[in-house]
């Protein structure tokens, strides 16, 4: 019994995400490989060597793999599935975009979003957008899971000392071609592993008035992140939505600003250490999950905080 | 071009959802109950396709009990020719699904199948990227635009941090995101003359799908509640606790 986990990446840099997926794979059994698929991704595959608790590395590294597209990579990770009890990913666009074939292709089931192991066969995960957690056994020989990396502390990334195995089979993707990725460029942490998120909501009025998060982020070296609301508004771009249909987060510190606190937001950063609410409203349901909640106008508040901190 | 579009009857999005007191399920009775949001988006996405003169005609499909006949009425409503009711047990699991769906989308021999990326009940977003691997189909997930153009279709997909663009060819399947479109909501005679469309019934044994799942819920519960904290007077009082009591700015 092994376990192998999909490495989310860029062919440049290992993500963090594969680091909490090592976290849960560990729960499961000690055992546990990494495969790194991509094109020019040594770097990554010295990176995921290096990750504390990995024990093999194997390594697809072809043009074809640039992109990760789901139509091979599932074919290549079902060529290797045999030596193993649980194929894991972190529950990514990637992640979720290509698992569910490499379960569909072995014909098992896919648990997906798992928060906690329970034992190598029983798991929990959250239902109806974190509103009921299911605890799921699978009898399946092959269990086929994503992990929700919010649920599991990061491996550490320095300290383990794998052994890389290359993986020469080259599968095509004819059917499916890459034509163009526009990746928002920033200098602030990732959303989903940022330790402190500024999130502003419909009360910020409009797209420019995101610039006043800005001095309240570089102050605590925060990531910017964004209500559905205010993404549909036209404020910010998508990328930046925290909530059920957008990005899962759990930072220690969870800034909302102008944020109402529908349950679709709330579904996707309840599980933030400590949540700071500032509204003028003092009604709004934030207020319900806030440890510490400002009624006033963000206006004079945001400014004022960015000054005091 | 001929389009199925899969549609799943859920919990509506705006009801809150109660666990059974017994913890073993979400408590359905006398809940409102409608289509699951992506799904619309993607009723609506074919029937956008059909009115450009790119597609022949729309299918829906739903896996269910009759309740789902609703669903599927509402899909019709909105603007689908034909509806396909595989009469099964709810809450079937994703891959018994996907076999399902594949096996329609064979008979029928569907161009492009659409489907939402994931359902608000169970949250799994599996079932279309099972349907593309069972027929070796290529797939564009969480799609945000889809464009046909001499048999392929450009996608652009929401995946983190950004937007990716593919062209697959047809027979493709394709889940929505959504921000994909606004759904139109039905007309009253719309609604009407929905009710006079095709609706055939079929059955796992007659496509010739054994479902069935290895996996079983041991329990369902409510989330541990979180509670409100304390209201503070100023930006001062703020920091200071963010500072001094929860310790998280330095």
């Amino acid at each position: 019994m092994s376990v192998l986990i999909l490495a989310e990446h860029d062919n440049k840099s290992l993500k963090p995400a594969t680091l909490n997926t090592v976290t849960a794979a560990l729960d499961i059994h000690s055992d546990v490989h990494v495969l790194v698929v991509g094109a020019d991704c040594q770097a990554v595959a010295d990176a995921a060597c290096n990750i504390a608790g990995v024990s093999k590395v194997l390594v697809a590294d072809n043009a074809v793999y640039e992109h990760q597209l789901a139509e091979n990579v599932s074919k290549l990770i079902v060529e290797v599935a045999g030596e193993y009890s649980h194929i894991l990913a972190p529950a990514t666009t990637t992640g979720k975009n290509t698992l569910p074939r490499v379960a569909a292709l072995l014909d098992v089931a896919q648990l997906s979003d798992v928060i906690k192991v329970e034992a190598p066969d029983t798991f929990v995960r959250p239902i109806y957008a974190g509103n009921a957690i299911a605890t799921v056994k699978s009898n399946d020989a092959v269990k086929v899971i994503t992990v929700r990396t919010t649920g599991f502390d990061a491996a550490s990334s320095e300290g383990g000392n794998a052994v890389s195995e290359p993986l020469a089979h080259v599968i095509e993707s004819n059917k499916s071609r890459f034509v163009k990725e526009q990746v928002a460029q920033s200098d602030r942490p990732e959303l989903t592993s940022a330790s402190v998120i500024v999130s502003g909501g419909r009360g910020m009025g409009s797209g420019e008035n995101f610039a006043l998060l800005d001095g309240v982020a570089d102050k605590l070296g925060a990531a910017i992140g964004a209500s559905r609301a205010a993404v549909d508004a036209g404020f910010v771009p998508n990328d930046l939505q925290v909530g059920q249909t957008g990005k899962t987060v759990a930072p220690d510190l969870y800034i909302a600003i102008g944020i109402s606190g529908a349950i679709q937001h709330l579904a996707g950063m309840k599980d933030a250490k400590v949540i700071v609410a500032i509204n003028k409203d003092e009604e709004a349901p934030i207020f319900n999950v806030a440890d510490y909640g400002l009624v006033a106008d963000l206006f004079d508040a945001v400014p004022e905080l960015e000054t005091s901190l | 071009m001929k389009i199925l579009v899969s549609v799943k009857r859920v919990i509506d999005y705006n009801v809150k959802v109660r666990v059974k007191p017994d913890n073993t399920a979400v408590d359905l009775t006398n809940v409102k109950m409608s289509m699951n949001p992506f799904c619309e988006i993607a009723v609506e996405e074919a029937v956008r396709l059909k009115e450009k003169g790119l597609a022949s005609e729309v299918v829906v499909v739903s896996v269910g009990a009759k309740s789902c006949q609703e669903t599927l009425r509402t899909a019709l409503a909105l603007g689908a020719d034909r509806a396909i009711q595989v009469d099964a047990e709810d809450g079937l699991d994703s891959l018994s699904v996907a076999k399902l769906l594949a096996k329609v989308a064979q008979n029928e021999a569907a161009d492009l199948i659409i489907l939402g990326k994931q359902s608000i009940d169970s949250d799994n977003n599996q079932t279309g990227q099972m349907v593309a691997a069972l027929l070796d189909y290529p797939q564009a997930t969480f799609a945000s635009e889809v464009v046909i153009e001499s048999g392929e279709a450009q996608v652009t997909r929401e995946i983190d941090g950004g937007l990716q663009t593919l062209l697959v060819t047809l027979p493709a399947v394709v889940t929505t995101d959504l921000r994909l479109n606004e759904p139109r909501f039905a007309s009253l005679p719309n609604i009407m003359k929905a009710k006079r469309k095709p609706l055939d019934v079929t059955t796992p044994a007659e496509l010739g799908v054994d479902v069935g799942s290895n996996v079983t819920v041991l329990s369902v519960a409510a989330p541990a509640e979180r509670s409100g904290g304390v209201k503070v007077a100023s930006v001062a009082e703020l920091v200071d606790k963010l500072k001094n009591e929860a310790k998280v700015v330095s």
